[in-house]
Protein backbone atom coordinates (compact mmCIF):
# COMPACT_ATOMS: atom_id res chain seq x y z
CA UNK A 1 0.00 0.00 0.00
CA UNK A 2 1.45 3.19 -1.02
CA UNK A 3 -0.84 5.60 1.32
CA UNK A 4 1.12 8.24 1.45
CA UNK A 5 0.18 9.05 -2.44
CA UNK A 6 -2.45 12.17 -2.32
CA UNK A 7 -5.66 10.58 -3.37
CA UNK A 8 -7.57 11.10 -6.16
CA UNK A 9 -10.17 13.99 -6.66
CA UNK A 10 -12.61 11.92 -8.10
CA UNK A 11 -13.54 8.75 -8.20
CA UNK A 12 -15.61 6.06 -10.40
CA UNK A 13 -18.73 3.76 -9.89
CA UNK A 14 -20.01 1.87 -12.24
CA UNK A 15 -22.88 -0.72 -11.77
CA UNK A 16 -22.28 -3.22 -14.36
CA UNK A 17 -25.86 -4.55 -14.27
CA UNK A 18 -27.09 -1.19 -15.74
CA UNK A 19 -23.82 -0.57 -18.09
CA UNK A 20 -24.26 -2.27 -21.61
CA UNK A 21 -20.85 -1.68 -23.28
CA UNK A 22 -21.51 1.01 -25.42
CA UNK A 23 -17.97 2.29 -24.53
CA UNK A 24 -18.31 5.91 -25.16
CA UNK A 25 -17.26 6.89 -21.36
CA UNK A 26 -13.82 5.40 -22.68
CA UNK A 27 -13.70 7.36 -25.36
CA UNK A 28 -14.75 10.39 -23.60
CA UNK A 29 -12.48 10.56 -20.14
CA UNK A 30 -9.63 13.01 -20.53
CA UNK A 31 -7.26 10.83 -18.98
CA UNK A 32 -8.71 7.96 -19.89
CA UNK A 33 -9.09 5.90 -17.15
CA UNK A 34 -12.07 3.75 -17.40
CA UNK A 35 -12.03 0.26 -19.51
CA UNK A 36 -14.01 -2.62 -20.78
CA UNK A 37 -14.29 -5.88 -18.93
CA UNK A 38 -13.18 -8.96 -20.90
CA UNK A 39 -16.10 -10.65 -18.61
CA UNK A 40 -19.69 -10.57 -19.30
CA UNK A 41 -22.46 -9.59 -17.47
CA UNK A 42 -25.95 -11.09 -16.65
CA UNK A 43 -27.20 -10.11 -19.84
CA UNK A 44 -24.27 -10.32 -21.96
CA UNK A 45 -22.75 -7.36 -22.24
CA UNK A 46 -19.23 -6.12 -21.76
CA UNK A 47 -19.22 -3.84 -19.26
CA UNK A 48 -17.17 -0.64 -18.18
CA UNK A 49 -15.09 -0.36 -15.38
CA UNK A 50 -12.45 1.75 -13.75
CA UNK A 51 -9.28 1.36 -13.93
CA UNK A 52 -8.74 2.13 -10.22
CA UNK A 53 -7.30 5.78 -10.24
CA UNK A 54 -6.87 8.84 -11.86
CA UNK A 55 -10.27 9.98 -11.93
CA UNK A 56 -10.41 13.46 -11.94
CA UNK A 57 -14.11 13.98 -11.20
CA UNK A 58 -14.90 16.02 -14.04
CA UNK A 59 -18.08 14.23 -15.23
CA UNK A 60 -17.99 14.12 -18.48
CA UNK A 61 -18.14 9.87 -18.80
CA UNK A 62 -21.87 10.30 -16.66
CA UNK A 63 -22.76 12.79 -19.24
CA UNK A 64 -22.26 10.73 -22.47
CA UNK A 65 -23.52 7.52 -20.75
CA UNK A 66 -26.88 7.06 -21.82
CA UNK A 67 -28.16 4.95 -18.93
CA UNK A 68 -29.20 6.92 -16.40
CA UNK A 69 -27.72 4.87 -13.06
CA UNK A 70 -24.95 3.33 -14.46
CA UNK A 71 -22.49 5.88 -13.95
CA UNK A 72 -21.80 7.85 -10.84
CA UNK A 73 -18.82 10.26 -10.24
CA UNK A 74 -17.68 10.98 -6.96
CA UNK A 75 -15.16 13.84 -5.91
CA UNK A 76 -13.38 14.67 -3.12
CA UNK A 77 -15.01 16.32 -0.43
CA UNK A 78 -12.16 19.01 0.85
CA UNK A 79 -13.16 21.84 1.93
CA UNK A 80 -11.39 23.95 -0.96
CA UNK A 81 -12.86 21.85 -3.60
CA UNK A 82 -15.80 21.52 -2.65
CA UNK A 83 -16.94 25.13 -3.55
CA UNK A 84 -16.07 24.95 -7.25
CA UNK A 85 -19.36 24.06 -9.08
CA UNK A 86 -20.21 20.61 -9.94
CA UNK A 87 -21.30 21.83 -13.76
CA UNK A 88 -17.72 22.94 -14.38
CA UNK A 89 -16.62 19.95 -16.52
CA UNK A 90 -13.51 19.45 -18.77
CA UNK A 91 -14.66 19.93 -22.10
CA UNK A 92 -11.85 17.90 -24.07
CA UNK A 93 -12.74 16.63 -27.33
CA UNK A 94 -12.26 13.34 -27.96
CA UNK B 1 -3.26 2.61 -4.81
CA UNK B 2 -4.91 5.97 -3.36
CA UNK B 3 -7.06 6.36 -0.54
CA UNK B 4 -10.54 6.07 -1.62
CA UNK B 5 -12.53 5.74 1.08
CA UNK B 6 -15.90 6.27 0.28
CA UNK B 7 -16.80 8.77 3.34
CA UNK B 8 -14.65 10.93 2.12
CA UNK B 9 -16.25 11.60 -1.51
CA UNK B 10 -19.48 12.91 -2.27
CA UNK B 11 -21.71 12.35 -5.53
CA UNK B 12 -21.13 14.97 -7.91
CA UNK B 13 -23.05 13.34 -10.81
CA UNK B 14 -25.39 10.55 -10.52
CA UNK B 15 -28.88 9.15 -11.27
CA UNK B 16 -31.10 12.07 -11.88
CA UNK B 17 -34.01 12.17 -8.83
CA UNK B 18 -36.28 12.97 -11.97
CA UNK B 19 -35.96 9.34 -12.84
CA UNK B 20 -37.78 6.35 -10.75
CA UNK B 21 -35.53 4.24 -9.09
CA UNK B 22 -36.50 1.30 -11.09
CA UNK B 23 -38.62 1.34 -14.17
CA UNK B 24 -42.02 -0.78 -15.10
CA UNK B 25 -40.83 -2.86 -17.34
CA UNK B 26 -40.29 -6.45 -17.82
CA UNK B 27 -39.49 -7.98 -14.46
CA UNK B 28 -35.60 -8.69 -15.20
CA UNK B 29 -34.99 -5.45 -16.45
CA UNK B 30 -36.46 -2.90 -14.51
CA UNK B 31 -32.92 -1.38 -13.99
CA UNK B 32 -31.95 -0.40 -17.11
CA UNK B 33 -33.53 1.29 -20.02
CA UNK B 34 -35.03 -0.22 -23.28
CA UNK B 35 -32.63 1.43 -25.45
CA UNK B 36 -29.72 0.23 -27.74
CA UNK B 37 -26.18 0.51 -26.45
CA UNK B 38 -25.20 4.20 -27.39
CA UNK B 39 -28.02 5.44 -28.23
CA UNK B 40 -28.45 9.47 -28.28
CA UNK B 41 -32.29 8.90 -26.55
CA UNK B 42 -30.67 7.98 -23.05
CA UNK B 43 -28.09 10.31 -22.86
CA UNK B 44 -31.04 13.25 -24.05
CA UNK B 45 -33.32 11.49 -21.52
CA UNK B 46 -30.56 12.26 -19.01
CA UNK B 47 -30.25 16.06 -20.02
CA UNK B 48 -33.80 16.30 -19.50
CA UNK B 49 -33.72 15.06 -16.04
CA UNK B 50 -31.38 16.87 -15.04
CA UNK B 51 -32.52 20.02 -15.88
CA UNK B 52 -35.68 19.28 -14.43
CA UNK B 53 -33.77 18.11 -11.07
CA UNK B 54 -32.12 21.47 -11.45
CA UNK B 55 -34.76 23.57 -11.96
CA UNK B 56 -36.75 22.45 -9.42
CA UNK B 57 -39.50 21.47 -11.36
CA UNK B 58 -40.44 17.78 -11.11
CA UNK B 59 -43.81 18.02 -9.09
CA UNK B 60 -45.33 20.25 -11.94
CA UNK B 61 -43.35 18.55 -14.60
CA UNK B 62 -45.55 16.66 -17.69
CA UNK B 63 -43.60 14.59 -20.43
CA UNK B 64 -45.70 14.09 -23.39
CA UNK B 65 -43.88 11.13 -25.05
CA UNK B 66 -44.04 10.18 -28.89
CA UNK B 67 -44.34 7.42 -30.62
CA UNK B 68 -40.65 5.75 -31.90
CA UNK B 69 -38.26 4.21 -30.06
CA UNK B 70 -38.55 6.64 -27.53
CA UNK B 71 -41.93 5.99 -26.83
CA UNK B 72 -41.84 4.89 -23.55
CA UNK B 73 -40.61 8.21 -21.76
CA UNK B 74 -43.17 7.52 -19.04
CA UNK B 75 -41.50 4.32 -17.85
CA UNK B 76 -38.18 6.04 -16.64
CA UNK B 77 -39.47 10.17 -15.95
CA UNK B 78 -40.92 10.32 -12.47
CA UNK B 79 -42.74 13.09 -13.74
CA UNK B 80 -46.61 13.30 -14.85
CA UNK B 81 -46.67 11.50 -18.17
CA UNK B 82 -48.85 11.75 -21.60
CA UNK B 83 -48.08 9.37 -24.76
CA UNK B 84 -49.47 10.89 -27.93
CA UNK B 85 -50.65 9.79 -30.96
CA UNK B 86 -47.85 9.88 -33.47
CA UNK B 87 -46.60 13.76 -34.26
CA UNK B 88 -49.31 14.96 -32.35
CA UNK B 89 -47.17 15.79 -29.47
CA UNK B 90 -47.54 19.48 -29.37
CA UNK B 91 -50.97 19.54 -29.88
CA UNK B 92 -51.63 17.64 -26.47
CA UNK B 93 -48.95 19.18 -24.77
CA UNK B 94 -50.75 22.56 -26.48
CA UNK B 95 -54.23 21.31 -24.72
CA UNK B 96 -51.85 20.37 -21.48
CA UNK B 97 -49.91 23.57 -20.93
CA UNK B 98 -53.51 25.63 -21.00
CA UNK B 99 -55.27 23.38 -18.60
CA UNK B 100 -52.52 23.35 -16.13
CA UNK B 101 -51.01 26.68 -16.36
CA UNK B 102 -48.93 26.37 -13.52
CA UNK B 103 -47.01 22.78 -15.81
CA UNK B 104 -44.02 22.41 -16.95
CA UNK B 105 -44.76 20.62 -20.43
CA UNK B 106 -41.85 19.03 -22.33
CA UNK B 107 -42.66 17.58 -25.68
CA UNK B 108 -40.14 14.72 -26.67
CA UNK B 109 -40.46 13.79 -30.37
CA UNK B 110 -38.21 12.08 -32.86
CA UNK B 111 -37.49 13.19 -36.71
CA UNK B 112 -40.01 11.07 -38.38
CA UNK B 113 -43.00 12.28 -35.70
CA UNK B 114 -41.73 15.79 -35.08
CA UNK B 115 -41.11 16.58 -39.01
CA UNK B 116 -43.45 13.87 -41.08
CA UNK B 117 -46.59 12.57 -39.33
CA UNK B 118 -46.40 15.76 -37.06
CA UNK B 119 -45.12 18.56 -39.47
CA UNK B 120 -48.54 20.56 -39.15
CA UNK B 121 -48.49 20.06 -34.95
CA UNK B 122 -45.38 21.42 -34.31
CA UNK B 123 -45.68 24.36 -37.13
CA UNK B 124 -48.49 25.42 -35.53
CA UNK B 125 -47.51 25.46 -31.82
CA UNK B 126 -44.45 27.55 -32.43
CA UNK B 127 -46.56 29.59 -34.62
CA UNK B 128 -49.07 30.18 -31.62
CA UNK B 129 -45.76 30.68 -29.33
CA UNK B 130 -47.11 27.60 -27.01
CA UNK B 131 -45.08 28.32 -23.63
CA UNK B 132 -43.98 24.37 -23.97
CA UNK B 133 -40.51 22.77 -24.64
CA UNK B 134 -39.55 20.49 -27.39
CA UNK B 135 -36.58 18.19 -27.66
CA UNK B 136 -36.54 17.23 -31.27
CA UNK B 137 -34.15 14.34 -31.37
CA UNK B 138 -32.75 14.27 -34.67
CA UNK B 139 -31.46 10.55 -35.72
CA UNK B 140 -32.20 11.46 -40.05
CA UNK B 141 -33.81 7.74 -39.62
CA UNK B 142 -36.99 5.93 -38.64
CA UNK B 143 -35.38 3.85 -36.36
CA UNK B 144 -38.21 2.24 -34.25
CA UNK B 145 -39.73 0.93 -37.55
CA UNK B 146 -36.77 -0.76 -39.08
CA UNK B 147 -35.07 2.55 -40.54
CA UNK B 148 -37.21 4.18 -43.06
CA UNK B 149 -36.36 7.77 -44.65
CA UNK B 150 -37.13 10.44 -42.57
CA UNK B 151 -37.30 13.86 -43.77
CA UNK B 152 -34.41 14.53 -42.34
CA UNK B 153 -32.21 11.73 -43.82
CA UNK B 154 -29.12 13.36 -45.65
CA UNK B 155 -28.95 13.33 -49.27
CA UNK B 156 -26.92 10.13 -50.08
CA UNK B 157 -27.80 8.48 -46.98
CA UNK B 158 -29.19 4.94 -47.44
CA UNK B 159 -32.42 3.88 -45.82
CA UNK B 160 -34.97 0.52 -46.29
CA UNK B 161 -36.89 3.29 -48.68
CA UNK B 162 -33.87 4.74 -50.02
CA UNK B 163 -31.73 1.52 -50.54
CA UNK B 164 -29.53 3.68 -53.15
CA UNK B 165 -29.30 6.80 -51.25
CA UNK B 166 -31.92 9.78 -50.26
CA UNK B 167 -31.72 11.99 -53.83
CA UNK B 168 -32.52 15.14 -53.90
CA UNK B 169 -34.53 14.37 -57.45
CA UNK B 170 -36.68 11.64 -56.08
CA UNK B 171 -36.98 12.31 -52.19
CA UNK B 172 -36.40 16.08 -51.94
CA UNK B 173 -33.61 17.80 -49.57
CA UNK B 174 -33.23 17.25 -45.89
CA UNK B 175 -35.84 19.32 -43.81
CA UNK B 176 -33.93 22.08 -41.87
CA UNK B 177 -36.88 21.70 -38.92
CA UNK B 178 -34.76 24.62 -36.60
CA UNK B 179 -34.38 26.94 -39.83
CA UNK B 180 -38.37 26.68 -40.90
CA UNK B 181 -39.37 27.66 -37.14
CA UNK B 182 -37.08 30.32 -36.88
CA UNK B 183 -38.72 32.15 -39.52
CA UNK B 184 -41.61 32.36 -37.69
CA UNK B 185 -42.26 35.99 -34.73
CA UNK B 186 -43.67 33.53 -32.05
CA UNK B 187 -40.85 31.34 -30.65
CA UNK B 188 -38.36 32.12 -27.84
CA UNK B 189 -35.52 30.19 -28.23
CA UNK B 190 -34.57 27.34 -30.75
CA UNK B 191 -31.04 25.95 -31.40
CA UNK B 192 -29.34 23.08 -33.19
CA UNK B 193 -27.29 21.04 -30.75
CA UNK B 194 -25.22 17.59 -31.18
CA UNK B 195 -23.83 14.57 -29.62
CA UNK B 196 -21.11 14.12 -31.93
CA UNK B 197 -18.01 14.48 -28.76
CA UNK B 198 -17.85 15.75 -25.29
CA UNK B 199 -17.84 19.91 -26.08
CA UNK B 200 -21.23 19.28 -27.82
CA UNK B 201 -22.75 17.29 -25.22
CA UNK B 202 -21.94 19.83 -22.76
CA UNK B 203 -23.55 22.30 -24.83
CA UNK B 204 -26.60 19.76 -25.69
CA UNK B 205 -27.30 20.03 -22.05
CA UNK B 206 -26.95 23.29 -21.70
CA UNK B 207 -29.74 23.78 -24.55
CA UNK B 208 -32.22 21.72 -23.15
CA UNK B 209 -31.57 22.91 -19.44
CA UNK B 210 -32.24 26.93 -21.41
CA UNK B 211 -35.28 25.62 -23.38
CA UNK B 212 -36.96 24.67 -19.74
CA UNK B 213 -36.07 27.20 -17.82
CA UNK B 214 -37.43 29.66 -20.49
CA UNK B 215 -40.85 27.93 -19.81
CA UNK B 216 -40.63 28.13 -16.21
CA UNK B 217 -39.81 31.81 -16.59
CA UNK B 218 -43.23 31.81 -18.75
CA UNK B 219 -41.30 32.93 -22.05
CA UNK B 220 -42.61 31.14 -24.64
CA UNK B 221 -42.06 28.39 -27.06
CA UNK B 222 -38.46 26.40 -27.25
CA UNK B 223 -37.48 24.04 -29.24
CA UNK B 224 -33.95 21.95 -28.92
CA UNK B 225 -32.93 20.25 -31.94
CA UNK B 226 -30.51 17.86 -31.16
CA UNK B 227 -28.36 15.33 -33.46
CA UNK B 228 -28.74 11.85 -32.09
CA UNK B 229 -26.76 8.89 -33.13
CA UNK B 230 -28.54 6.05 -33.61
CA UNK B 231 -25.82 3.19 -33.84
CA UNK B 232 -28.21 0.35 -34.52
CA UNK B 233 -30.05 1.41 -37.56
CA UNK B 234 -26.97 3.45 -38.67
CA UNK B 235 -25.26 0.29 -38.50
CA UNK B 236 -22.17 1.34 -36.59
CA UNK B 237 -20.41 0.88 -33.31
CA UNK B 238 -21.75 3.18 -30.92
CA UNK B 239 -18.33 5.38 -30.68
CA UNK B 240 -17.95 5.40 -34.57
CA UNK B 241 -22.28 6.76 -34.72
CA UNK B 242 -21.13 9.52 -32.18
CA UNK B 243 -18.70 10.33 -34.42
CA UNK B 244 -20.85 10.33 -37.55
CA UNK B 245 -22.88 13.02 -35.82
CA UNK B 246 -20.32 15.18 -35.43
CA UNK B 247 -18.31 14.70 -38.75
CA UNK B 248 -21.15 14.48 -41.38
CA UNK B 249 -24.33 14.92 -39.67
CA UNK B 250 -23.55 18.45 -38.68
CA UNK B 251 -22.55 19.79 -42.00
CA UNK B 252 -26.57 19.02 -43.16
CA UNK B 253 -27.70 19.93 -40.15
CA UNK B 254 -25.25 22.89 -38.55
CA UNK B 255 -24.84 23.36 -34.89
CA UNK B 256 -26.34 26.87 -33.42
CA UNK B 257 -28.66 29.26 -31.84
CA UNK B 258 -31.09 30.57 -34.38
CA UNK B 259 -33.41 32.02 -31.98
CA UNK B 260 -33.16 33.98 -28.71
CA UNK B 261 -35.73 36.20 -27.51
CA UNK B 262 -35.37 35.82 -24.54
CA UNK B 263 -34.27 39.37 -23.57
CA UNK B 264 -37.28 40.72 -25.86
CA UNK B 265 -39.80 38.89 -24.06
CA UNK B 266 -42.01 39.72 -21.22
CA UNK B 267 -42.51 36.61 -18.87
CA UNK B 268 -46.38 35.95 -19.38
CA UNK B 269 -48.48 37.10 -16.48
CA UNK B 270 -49.32 34.47 -13.87
CA UNK B 271 -51.99 32.49 -14.48
CA UNK B 272 -55.34 33.32 -12.89
CA UNK B 273 -56.96 30.38 -10.93
CA UNK B 274 -59.38 28.57 -13.23
CA UNK B 275 -63.36 29.78 -13.21
CA UNK B 276 -65.89 27.87 -11.19
CA UNK B 277 -68.12 25.49 -12.46
CA UNK B 278 -71.01 28.28 -11.75
CA UNK B 279 -69.02 31.40 -12.95
CA UNK B 280 -69.27 29.34 -16.24
CA UNK B 281 -72.27 30.48 -17.21
CA UNK B 282 -71.85 33.76 -16.48
CA UNK B 283 -68.32 34.18 -18.49
CA UNK B 284 -70.09 32.33 -21.71
CA UNK B 285 -72.84 34.72 -21.69
CA UNK B 286 -75.81 32.01 -21.29
CA UNK B 287 -78.98 33.37 -19.69
CA UNK B 288 -80.50 32.31 -16.85
CA UNK B 289 -83.39 30.87 -18.68
CA UNK B 290 -81.53 28.62 -20.86
CA UNK B 291 -79.61 27.06 -18.32
CA UNK B 292 -80.09 23.19 -17.66
CA UNK B 293 -82.08 22.06 -15.04
CA UNK B 294 -79.08 19.93 -14.12
CA UNK B 295 -79.65 17.57 -11.30
CA UNK B 296 -83.03 18.32 -10.84
CA UNK B 297 -84.28 15.20 -10.53
CA UNK B 298 -81.76 13.56 -8.91
CA UNK B 299 -81.74 10.22 -8.67
CA UNK B 300 -81.60 8.65 -4.94
CA UNK B 301 -80.16 6.04 -3.85
CA UNK B 302 -76.54 4.41 -4.55
CA UNK B 303 -77.22 1.39 -6.72
CA UNK B 304 -75.04 1.37 -10.02
CA UNK B 305 -75.79 2.75 -12.32
CA UNK B 306 -73.61 1.36 -15.70
CA UNK B 307 -76.04 2.13 -18.61
CA UNK B 308 -74.22 1.41 -22.60
CA UNK B 309 -76.69 1.68 -25.46
CA UNK B 310 -75.48 1.60 -28.97
CA UNK B 311 -78.07 3.14 -31.69
CA UNK B 312 -77.31 2.91 -35.04
CA UNK B 313 -79.29 3.78 -37.90
CA UNK B 314 -79.80 5.43 -41.01
CA UNK B 315 -79.13 9.38 -41.43
CA UNK B 316 -82.07 11.27 -40.66
CA UNK B 317 -83.92 8.22 -38.34
CA UNK B 318 -83.40 10.19 -35.18
CA UNK B 319 -80.72 8.41 -33.94
CA UNK B 320 -78.12 11.11 -32.54
CA UNK B 321 -81.47 12.64 -30.89
CA UNK B 322 -82.44 9.41 -29.88
CA UNK B 323 -79.00 9.47 -27.73
CA UNK B 324 -78.85 13.04 -26.99
CA UNK B 325 -82.61 12.78 -25.00
CA UNK B 326 -81.23 9.61 -23.45
CA UNK B 327 -78.15 11.18 -21.85
CA UNK B 328 -79.98 14.56 -21.69
CA UNK B 329 -82.04 12.85 -18.90
CA UNK B 330 -79.06 10.95 -17.41
CA UNK B 331 -77.55 14.75 -16.79
CA UNK B 332 -80.96 15.97 -15.55
CA UNK B 333 -81.04 12.57 -13.20
CA UNK B 334 -77.79 14.23 -11.33
CA UNK B 335 -75.77 11.23 -13.20
CA UNK B 336 -72.48 10.57 -15.33
CA UNK B 337 -73.17 10.67 -18.74
CA UNK B 338 -71.23 11.01 -22.43
CA UNK B 339 -72.87 11.08 -25.73
CA UNK B 340 -70.63 10.43 -28.79
CA UNK B 341 -71.69 10.68 -31.94
CA UNK B 342 -70.34 8.50 -34.85
CA UNK B 343 -70.44 9.33 -38.25
CA UNK B 344 -68.31 9.84 -41.26
CA UNK B 345 -69.71 11.38 -44.27
CA UNK B 346 -72.86 8.86 -44.22
CA UNK B 347 -73.77 12.15 -42.18
CA UNK B 348 -76.79 12.98 -44.78
CA UNK B 349 -77.37 9.35 -45.97
CA UNK B 350 -76.11 5.99 -44.74
CA UNK B 351 -75.60 4.61 -41.38
CA UNK B 352 -74.73 6.60 -38.33
CA UNK B 353 -74.49 5.64 -35.05
CA UNK B 354 -73.90 6.95 -31.34
CA UNK B 355 -72.65 5.65 -28.06
CA UNK B 356 -74.23 6.75 -25.02
CA UNK B 357 -73.08 5.76 -21.47
CA UNK B 358 -75.27 6.64 -18.13
CA UNK B 359 -72.89 5.80 -14.94
CA UNK B 360 -73.41 6.51 -11.32
CA UNK B 361 -69.37 7.24 -11.34
CA UNK B 362 -66.89 9.06 -13.62
CA UNK B 363 -67.14 7.18 -17.28
CA UNK B 364 -63.77 5.74 -18.23
CA UNK B 365 -64.24 6.18 -21.96
CA UNK B 366 -67.35 6.96 -24.02
CA UNK B 367 -66.89 3.99 -26.51
CA UNK B 368 -69.48 1.75 -26.14
CA UNK B 369 -67.59 -1.71 -27.47
CA UNK B 370 -69.59 -3.68 -25.86
CA UNK B 371 -73.64 -2.71 -26.24
CA UNK B 372 -76.00 -3.88 -23.13
CA UNK B 373 -78.89 -2.51 -25.60
CA UNK B 374 -78.49 -1.91 -29.63
CA UNK B 375 -80.98 0.29 -30.95
CA UNK B 376 -81.20 -0.51 -34.47
CA UNK B 377 -83.30 1.13 -37.03
CA UNK B 378 -82.60 -0.88 -39.68
CA UNK B 379 -81.15 -4.37 -40.80
CA UNK B 380 -77.70 -3.62 -42.23
CA UNK B 381 -77.45 -1.54 -38.95
CA UNK B 382 -78.50 -4.71 -36.95
CA UNK B 383 -76.18 -6.56 -39.05
CA UNK B 384 -72.94 -4.12 -38.37
CA UNK B 385 -73.81 -4.83 -35.00
CA UNK B 386 -75.51 -7.15 -33.34
CA UNK B 387 -72.51 -9.47 -32.56
CA UNK B 388 -71.43 -6.89 -29.88
CA UNK B 389 -74.22 -7.30 -27.37
CA UNK B 390 -73.25 -8.45 -24.74
CA UNK B 391 -74.97 -11.80 -23.23
CA UNK B 392 -78.24 -10.54 -21.29
CA UNK B 393 -78.24 -7.82 -23.34
CA UNK B 394 -81.24 -6.60 -25.80
CA UNK B 395 -81.77 -5.17 -29.36
CA UNK B 396 -84.55 -3.28 -30.44
CA UNK B 397 -85.03 -3.75 -33.66
CA UNK B 398 -87.22 -1.95 -36.20
CA UNK B 399 -88.72 -4.20 -38.78
CA UNK B 400 -91.48 -6.81 -39.57
CA UNK B 401 -89.15 -9.68 -38.81
CA UNK B 402 -86.03 -9.98 -36.63
CA UNK B 403 -83.89 -11.91 -38.86
CA UNK B 404 -83.10 -15.49 -37.59
CA UNK B 405 -79.69 -15.81 -38.52
CA UNK B 406 -79.03 -12.52 -36.06
CA UNK B 407 -80.72 -14.62 -33.27
CA UNK B 408 -78.55 -15.42 -30.47
CA UNK B 409 -78.11 -17.27 -27.41
CA UNK B 410 -78.52 -14.95 -24.30
CA UNK B 411 -79.23 -12.01 -25.82
CA UNK B 412 -83.38 -10.59 -25.67
CA UNK B 413 -85.19 -8.83 -28.88
CA UNK B 414 -87.68 -7.21 -29.27
CA UNK B 415 -88.48 -6.41 -32.98
CA UNK B 416 -91.57 -4.67 -34.33
CA UNK B 417 -92.04 -2.22 -37.29
CA UNK B 418 -91.51 0.88 -34.92
CA UNK B 419 -91.71 3.56 -37.76
CA UNK B 420 -95.10 1.89 -39.11
CA UNK B 421 -96.34 2.15 -35.24
CA UNK B 422 -95.47 6.01 -35.30
CA UNK B 423 -96.84 6.17 -38.46
CA UNK B 424 -100.14 5.42 -36.74
CA UNK B 425 -99.76 7.71 -34.11
CA UNK B 426 -99.39 10.48 -36.20
CA UNK B 427 -95.49 10.46 -37.94
CA UNK B 428 -93.29 8.13 -38.90
CA UNK B 429 -90.35 10.01 -37.51
CA UNK B 430 -91.60 9.64 -33.87
CA UNK B 431 -90.28 5.72 -34.67
CA UNK B 432 -87.06 6.79 -32.95
CA UNK B 433 -88.80 8.08 -29.50
CA UNK B 434 -90.85 4.71 -29.53
CA UNK B 435 -87.69 2.78 -29.16
CA UNK B 436 -86.41 5.11 -26.52
CA UNK B 437 -89.11 3.97 -24.99
CA UNK B 438 -88.31 0.74 -24.95
CA UNK B 439 -84.97 1.43 -23.68
CA UNK B 440 -86.34 3.47 -20.92
CA UNK B 441 -88.33 0.46 -19.86
CA UNK B 442 -85.29 -1.41 -19.79
CA UNK B 443 -82.85 0.35 -18.09
CA UNK B 444 -85.57 1.26 -15.85
CA UNK B 445 -82.92 3.82 -14.46
CA UNK B 446 -84.41 7.29 -15.22
CA UNK B 447 -87.20 9.42 -13.49
CA UNK B 448 -90.41 10.16 -15.81
CA UNK B 449 -89.59 14.01 -15.27
CA UNK B 450 -85.99 14.05 -16.46
CA UNK B 451 -87.21 11.97 -19.52
CA UNK B 452 -89.62 14.76 -20.01
CA UNK B 453 -87.03 17.95 -18.94
CA UNK B 454 -84.68 16.34 -21.63
CA UNK B 455 -87.74 16.51 -24.06
CA UNK B 456 -88.38 19.89 -23.13
CA UNK B 457 -85.05 21.25 -23.53
CA UNK B 458 -83.86 19.25 -26.74
CA UNK B 459 -87.07 19.12 -29.14
CA UNK B 460 -88.55 22.92 -28.19
CA UNK B 461 -91.54 22.65 -30.54
CA UNK B 462 -94.51 21.71 -27.77
CA UNK B 463 -96.42 19.82 -30.64
CA UNK B 464 -93.33 17.26 -31.29
CA UNK B 465 -93.04 17.14 -27.34
CA UNK B 466 -96.48 16.24 -26.81
CA UNK B 467 -96.36 13.33 -29.64
CA UNK B 468 -92.79 11.88 -28.59
CA UNK B 469 -94.13 12.02 -25.21
CA UNK B 470 -96.72 9.53 -26.39
CA UNK B 471 -94.15 7.58 -28.16
CA UNK B 472 -92.29 6.64 -25.74
CA UNK B 473 -94.80 5.76 -23.52
CA UNK B 474 -96.00 3.85 -26.38
CA UNK B 475 -92.45 2.46 -26.00
CA UNK B 476 -92.95 1.28 -22.76
CA UNK B 477 -96.04 -0.16 -23.49
CA UNK B 478 -94.81 -2.57 -26.03
CA UNK B 479 -91.65 -3.40 -24.68
CA UNK B 480 -93.82 -4.60 -21.14
CA UNK B 481 -96.38 -6.44 -23.72
CA UNK B 482 -93.10 -8.65 -25.01
CA UNK B 483 -92.06 -9.02 -21.40
CA UNK B 484 -95.56 -10.55 -20.03
CA UNK B 485 -95.68 -12.75 -23.27
CA UNK B 486 -92.42 -13.26 -22.59
C1 LIG C 1 -50.14 6.84 -37.06
C2 LIG C 1 -48.93 6.00 -37.12
N1 LIG C 1 -48.25 5.88 -38.28
C3 LIG C 1 -47.14 5.13 -38.35
C4 LIG C 1 -46.68 4.48 -37.24
C5 LIG C 1 -45.44 3.62 -37.35
N2 LIG C 1 -44.28 4.24 -36.73
C6 LIG C 1 -43.90 3.91 -35.48
S1 LIG C 1 -42.49 4.68 -35.02
C7 LIG C 1 -42.37 5.47 -36.51
C8 LIG C 1 -41.22 6.37 -36.85
C9 LIG C 1 -40.50 6.92 -35.69
O1 LIG C 1 -39.38 7.61 -36.12
P1 LIG C 1 -38.76 8.79 -35.28
O2 LIG C 1 -39.80 9.75 -34.88
O3 LIG C 1 -37.62 9.34 -36.07
O4 LIG C 1 -38.27 8.12 -33.93
P2 LIG C 1 -37.06 7.13 -33.65
O5 LIG C 1 -37.62 5.77 -33.61
O6 LIG C 1 -36.05 7.32 -34.76
O7 LIG C 1 -36.52 7.58 -32.33
C10 LIG C 1 -43.43 5.12 -37.34
C11 LIG C 1 -43.60 5.61 -38.73
C12 LIG C 1 -47.41 4.61 -36.04
N3 LIG C 1 -47.03 4.01 -34.92
N4 LIG C 1 -48.53 5.37 -36.00
S1 LIG D 1 -15.32 11.62 -14.21
FE1 LIG D 1 -14.02 12.32 -15.91
S2 LIG D 1 -11.96 11.64 -15.34
FE2 LIG D 1 -13.37 10.51 -14.03
S3 LIG D 1 -13.73 8.63 -15.16
FE3 LIG D 1 -15.39 10.02 -15.75
S4 LIG D 1 -14.60 11.00 -17.61
FE4 LIG D 1 -12.83 10.03 -16.61
S1 LIG E 1 -32.81 1.73 -32.78
FE1 LIG E 1 -31.58 3.58 -32.66
S2 LIG E 1 -32.93 5.18 -31.79
FE2 LIG E 1 -33.87 3.18 -31.42
S3 LIG E 1 -33.18 2.58 -29.35
FE3 LIG E 1 -31.76 1.65 -30.82
S4 LIG E 1 -30.09 3.13 -31.05
FE4 LIG E 1 -31.82 4.20 -30.09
Amino acid sequence: MTDEKKPDRGLLRIDDEECKGCGLCIEACPPRVISMSERLNHFGYRTAFYKGSGCTACGVCFMVCPEPGAITVLRLATPALATSAPETVACASN
Amino acid sequence: MPDSSLAEYEVVRGKARSFYPRYERKEELQHQTHFCPGCGHGTIHKMVAAAIDELGVQDRSIMVGPVGCSVFTYYYFDVGNVQAAHGRAPAVATAIRRSRPHGIVISYQGDGDLSAIGSAEILHAANRGENITVIFVNNAIYSMTGGQAAPTTLLGQKSTTTPNGRSAAREGYPLHVSELLATLDAPVYIERVGLGDNRQIVQAARAIRRGIEYQVRGLGFSLIEVLSPCPTIWKMSPVDAQHWVRDVMEKTFPLGVFVDRAHDRLPAPPPSAAPTLADLPHLLGVADQDLPEGHAHALSGDLPVDLQVRIAGFGGQGVLLLGEVLAEAGLDAGLEVSWLPSYGPEMRSGTSNCHVRIARGAIDSPLVATPGVLVAMNEPSLRKFDLSVRPGGWVIYNGDEFPADCRRQGVRVLALPFTRLADAMGDKRAANMIMLGAVLEIAAILPRQSIGAALRRLVKNPRWVELDERAIARGRELLRQALAEG
